[in-house]
């Protein structure tokens, strides 16, 4: 983990996009607390340290809450929204891309990947085998 | 001892415009009518006000623009934007600003052309971008709420029946108000069976979109005599927040009102059992259910059985939203100042139709964004004082 670099350039949002764009999920790791942080921050929002360091996302979630979008098929059709907690301990919002949006439940293992969404580089989530 | 807020500001002028569709008028328009509306309850005028509260969703420079357009010289200008809880922190804000001297007549003020003007009717300008949520494209606020309830339901075995009782029991509030936009019965098989927007979310589990504005003046307690309406005096008012983005919402089916009702309720020195009626920003079928709980009127959970036994609906134990709320009255996008406005029109006993019976205090919630601010102030009576 590197030090406080937090209030140096590029910030950690720029970090954290450079890192996906190599294909790399990471989340920050405080070195005061040793909460794991996300989204990306410059000062940890649970003790107010700015060493804060990165770490790889395990990439291992469960579906925290979960809805369908409604949407007429001629504009997309329907798709997934949902909450997933990782195995780190921070939430984030996304989708789950390889199932049929009503598959998607509330407490099912997920497993993050890089996808695109309207061109953009994201985290989205993929259904994974329980344990 | 009690705190220097309680009873110090009262409410001694209500204005709203007509609920609907205002075609060809600008947000400026409906909020200057709602203002005038309100200042004539008070025997008032423009030139009287010294304090300006506004918010919608333009520029960070409403408040000069409004204060301008109204011809008002200020002390206090304030265009806050918490999310539509907004007017009743505004409410807090005045009576601080009324309460220390450094104004004397608090005119809070909102318009809206939701429904006529879209976006720009609102006042809203580029939308602001959330870069770890917008892009997913989750349909904010609707997703974000859809998930609470789907979260609530999973974990407390809420129901669909539950969800839809909540807007069975606005619909038949709003049938009594003569001002409300939607006011044939419905059933809750109607709501179950509209069109689903998110899940669980029908059409009917979402608050409407609207033309209109609401406005109120505040002054000292020590004057409020002075003007031709029951003064409606500001108790208790209590604020807080969890979160901006939905993600960062610590427990989903938890709001800040649990957080800001107790700060009310000390101020205001009355108990949950002292409340006569409620008013809350019902953005969606779930918030009433959350708030009830968050409010502590049942345990955590249970929100869904008390609405479900008919408790907030006409002739229940617990009025709540008896203008028809954001559900089925008025929804122009940021509907906090509306909570105030019913509130007041039942303590002043003008509640035509849909009076509570001899309603001495009355409780709003506020709420703003995704659940993320809420704002609770109890009201009450010269009695109550």
């Amino acid at each position: 983990m590197s030090g406080n670099r937090t209030f140096d350039s590029p910030g950690p949002d720029s970090v954290y996009r450079a890192a996906l764009e190599n294909g790399a999920f990471r989340i920050q790791k405080c070195g005061g607390c040793g909460a794991h942080i996300f989204y990306p921050r410059a000062i940890c929002p649970a003790c107010g340290s700015t060493d804060l360091g990165w770490v790889t996302a395990s990439g291992k979630g469960t579906v925290y809450s979960t809805t369908i979008v409604r949407q007429k098929p001629e504009r997309g059709g329907d798709y997934n929204i949902c909450l997933v907690d990782l195995e780190e301990g921070p939430r984030l919002i996304s989708r789950v891309v390889d199932a049929p949006p009503e598959e998607v439940r509330i407490g099912r293992p997920v497993e993050a990947f890089i996808g695109e969404l309207d061109e953009e580089r994201v985290v989205l989530f993929r259904l994974a085998e329980a344990g | 001892m009690a705190h220097m807020l309680r009873g110090a500001a009262a409410v001694v002028g209500l204005g709203l415009t007509e609920f609907g569709t205002l075609p060809e008028r600008s947000h400026l328009e409906v909020m200057a009518e709602a203002s005038h509306g309100a200042l004539s309850d008070a025997g008032l005028t423009v030139k009287d006000v010294d304090g300006l509260f506004v918010s919608n969703f333009a520029s960070p420079f409403l408040a000069l623009q409004s204060a301008e357009y109204l011809g008002i010289d200020p002390a206090v200008l304030d265009s806050t934007n918490i999310g539509g809880s907004t007017f009743v922190s505004h409410v807090q804000a005045a009576a601080m600003a009324l309460a220390t001297g450094v104004c004397n007549v608090a005119l809070i003020a909102y318009g809206s052309t939701a429904r006529s003007g879209g976006r720009a009717g609102q006042g809203r300008g580029p939308q602001v971008r959330t870069p770890y949520e917008d892009v997913y494209r989750p349909r904010n606020p609707i997703g974000s709420y859809a998930m609470a309830a789907a979260r609530h339901m999973h974990e407390f075995g809420t129901t669909r029946d539950q969800l839809s009782s909540v807007a069975v029991s606005a619909r038949a509030w709003a049938a009594k108000n003569p001002r409300a936009e939607m006011r044939e019965p419905i059933t809750v098989e109607d709501v179950a069976n509209a069109r689903m927007i998110c899940d669980p979310f029908t059409v009917l589990d979402c608050c409407l979109v609207s033309d209109g504005g609401a406005a109120i003046v505040m002054v000292r307690s020590e004057r409020a005599g002075d003007f031709p309406k029951p003064p409606v005096y500001l108790l208790g008012i209590g604020m807080a927040m969890t979160h901006d983005q939905i993600a960062q919402m610590p427990d989903i089916t938890v709001t800040a009102v649990a957080k800001a009702a107790p700060r009310a309720f000390e101020m205001a020195e009355v108990s949950r059992g002292d409340i006569d009626v409620m008013e809350f920003y019902d953005a969606f079928t779930i918030n009433t259910i959350l708030f009830l709980e968050d409010l502590g009127f049942c345990a955590k959970g249970e929100g869904g059985a008390l609405v479900e036994s008919g408790a907030i609906a006409p002739g229940g134990r617990l009025p709540v939203n008896t203008n028809g709320g954001g559900l089925s009255c008025v929804h122009p996008g940021m509907y906090g100042l509306f909570t105030v406005a019913e509130a007041v029109e039942q303590l002043r006993g003008e509640a035509e139709g849909r009076q509570v019976e001899g309603a001495e205090i009355a409780l709003c919630n506020g709420n703003g964004g995704k659940l993320s601010s809420q704002v609770t102030a109890i009201f009450g009576t010269g009695a109550a004082v």
